[in-house]
């Protein structure tokens, strides 16, 4: 292996190079409060990803200084397997993969995979986007990183989401058998389904659909003061504002 | 294996079937009820004899859909399920949470809860080592060092007890700063604990370090090189065992850790007694940043002055109304956070543990995945363990410091 990867041989340069402090453009280090929410220098991979790949590169946006870049399904593994092999790059080390569903149904699943770059010092976010009506899967990278194996199986098992091209793509974390659905979706309620109790007349564990002793409680905390412009019994103060009541 | 029969076909010879059978071969549980397993893993191994052929971790046993719950709770009720994942080192945990939480407000902890985090951070680093080590030597063979690490624990966990109120469940570090201030006499208390520490470490290290059995139970067991250790996905001692210099607190420093001075060990054959030997200096670093930061801190805030993120002082809400209706929405509705994602990450004892938080702007956590770094490490389990006896499957696993809680999550 060719990369610039830290080994015990140039362990000594290593550390010294480690031990410069993540600093912005201006010397400063990095810290929250210096890191603007959008528009922070984007990662260069983003412009080469781009150039490369044309069309399949769909966005990429940075937000707190982290860079996201938006590609196609049909391009995902060969923009991976480009990030690990190719020397400029080299994206060694798969951080992350996971999902996010929105509530909105319009709004696609976004798949996420999280890629560093060790000798770069490079983080990267690869996103997916999947129609919710579509089918939903995307290319298994588990041929370019191992430990993509559990990361993948989980993402299927918490969100449905089938990794094709993974050799052994079963349920992880919940059992083999589990038929309820893929509990990190947003229509699945925080209560689940089923409950299980142990029925001391039939002398055995038994399976049956949740009831609940007391309603389920979801506060909405939107605040009434910001969303009610009259509050009840102050109609009047509208009659000294310009605007009028709302 | 099933026993086919020779069908007879009338005027052909009937055709002799021939079986082997290995009665060598066979399937074991281990766990998820066996000591060694360190919480509740079922590890099915494929035996060829006394030589595993196959390791097949079957996790998920103390699944709690804690990355669910979180959806459902308020960032300040977020916290404490963070104590709850990796519940040998709970400190770190919330750190990625809290820094994760103020990378989306936008906002920074004042210097003194820095030191603090660091501070604690680093003590919870000795605290796994010690656990890990110790259990580890104790899966091997060696009781002597678990009876009397655990000891010195117990001297670390009342410094936690004295800043949290409790042993393990700590919720200490928060958005914006810590809960409260250090005690009066901790800081001194803590040095001098780290002032008489290198001698137990001395004390532990001539029962393990060249110790004939433990070394013949370690040495050249599980071996990991560095390209492999980075394709599966390994971080923390397990990854630096391996030879890869890299720790997120030199390569992306949080809090103060730019400020604090020290070295990071990196072992050369990747095998389990490097990985032992890994943790073993990583505790004398950790005293030294312990030092550094009991040297630099500074009297001043411990959380923000922002009434709207952190709560103000409770002596203030006997007397203000504003503090008081402060406190009430804090507690009840929490705050806003605004729009936007991030991925922020620690080096936790066991390695890289990052919090990937995506906020809608309502004072929920819309998504929150949690990277545990045991997650990554148990699914090299059969790499690692193949071809090794069943005894060796043991160290494996200690070496890796599995903690079950981060890994189902």
């Amino acid at each position: 292996m060719t990369a610039p990867v830290p080994t015990p041989q140039d362990a000594a340069v290593t550390l010294t190079v480690m031990a410069a402090v993540a600093s912005d453009s201006n010397g400063a280090p990095i810290t929250p409060s210096n890191v603007p929410h959008s528009g922070a220098a984007a990662n260069p991979t983003a412009a080469v990803l781009a150039a490369r790949f044309g069309d399949a590169v769909i966005r990429s946006e940075v937000i707190w200084g982290e860079t996201t870049v938006f590609v196609t399904r049909e391009a995902l593994h060969a923009v991976i397997r480009f990030l690990h092999d190719d020397p400029g790059e080299r994206y060694d080390y798969l951080v992350d993969v996971t999902a996010v569903e929105y509530r909105d149904g319009a709004r696609p699943i976004e798949v996420v995979w999280h890629l560093r770059a060790l000798g770069h010092r490079r983080f990267l976010r690869l996103k997916v986007e999947l129609p919710k009506r579509g089918p939903l899967w995307v290319p298994s990278v588990i041929d370019i990183y191992s430990g993509a194996d559990w990361l993948e199986r989980e993402c299927f098992d918490m969100f449905g989401i089938r990794f094709e091209g993974h050799p052994d793509l079963r349920r992880l974390l919940l059992w083999e058998q589990y038929k309820e659905g893929y509990p990190l979706r947003k229509d699945f309620p925080l209560t689940g389904h089923v409950e299980v109790r142990y029925d001391s007349e039939q002398q055995r564990v038994v399976y049956q659909p949740v009831t609940l002793q007391q309603d389920f409680r979801s506060f909405d905390f939107l605040s009434p003061w910001e969303g009610m412009t009259t509050l009840p019994g102050d109609e009047k103060v509208h009659l000294n504002r310009l605007e009028g009541p709302a | 294996m099933s026993q086919s029969q020779a069908i007879a076909i009338p005027g052909q010879e009937p055709e002799t079937v021939r079986h082997t059978i290995e009665g060598d071969s066979h399937t074991i549980n281990f766990g998820p009820q066996h000591p060694a397993a360190h919480g509740v893993l079922r590890l099915i191994l494929e035996m060829k004899g006394e030589v595993v052929e196959r390791a097949d971790p079957h996790i998920g046993l103390l699944h709690r859909g804690t990355e669910k719950l979180i959806e459902h709770k308020t960032y300040i009720q977020a916290l404490p399920y963070f104590d709850r994942l990796d519940y040998v080192s709970p400190m770190c945990m919330e750190h990625a949470f809290a820094l994760g939480t103020e990378r989306l407000l936008g906002i920074e902890a004042p210097e003194r809860a820095q030191y603090i985090r660091v501070l604690f951070s680093e003590l919870t680093r000795v605290l796994n080592h010690l656990l890990n080590i110790t259990t580890y030597a104790l899966d091997c063979g060696a009781i002597t060092p678990a009876l009397w690490g655990f000891e010195q624990r117990e001297t670390l966990l009342e410094f936690y007890e004295a800043v949290s109120g409790s042993h393990y469940h700590a919720n200490y570090f928060r958005p914006g700063g810590v809960a409260k201030d250090l005690p009066a006499g901790l800081e001194d208390k803590i040095a001098a604990w780290a002032k008489k520490f290198p001698d137990f470490l001395k004390d532990l290290e001539g029962l393990l370090t060249e110790n004939r059995i433990f070394k013949q139970r370690t040495v050249d067991i599980g071996v990991m090189s560095a390209e492999q250790a980075m394709a599966w996905g390994f971080s923390g001692p397990c990854l630096r065992a391996s030879g890869c210099a890299w720790d997120l607190r030199k390569s992306q420093p949080y809090d103060v850790y730019d400020r604090m001075e020290f070295d990071v060990p990196v072992g050369t054959r990747g095998d389990c007694y490097d990985r032992y030997l890994v943790r073993m200096l990583e505790i004398r670093e950790s005293l030294k940043i312990i030092d550094q930061c009991l040297k630099q801190m500074k009297p001043g805030p411990i959380k923000l002055m922002d009434n709207k993120i952190a709560p103000p002082q409770r002596g203030e809400m006997k007397r203000s109304m504003e503090a008081l209706i402060h406190h009430f929405k804090l507690y009840t509705e929490g705050y806003h956070v605004p729009t936007g994602s991030t991925y922020s990450v620690v080096e936790a004892p066991k390695g890289e543990f990052g919090v990937y938080l995506v906020a809608d702007g309502t004072n929920k956590p819309y998504r929150c995945k949690i990277r545990a770094p045991g997650y990554a490490h148990l699914q090299a389990m059969e790499v690692l363990s193949k071809g090794h006896m069943l005894a060796d499957a043991v160290s494996v696993i200690g070496s890796l410091d599995i903690v079950f809680g981060e890994i189902d999550r």
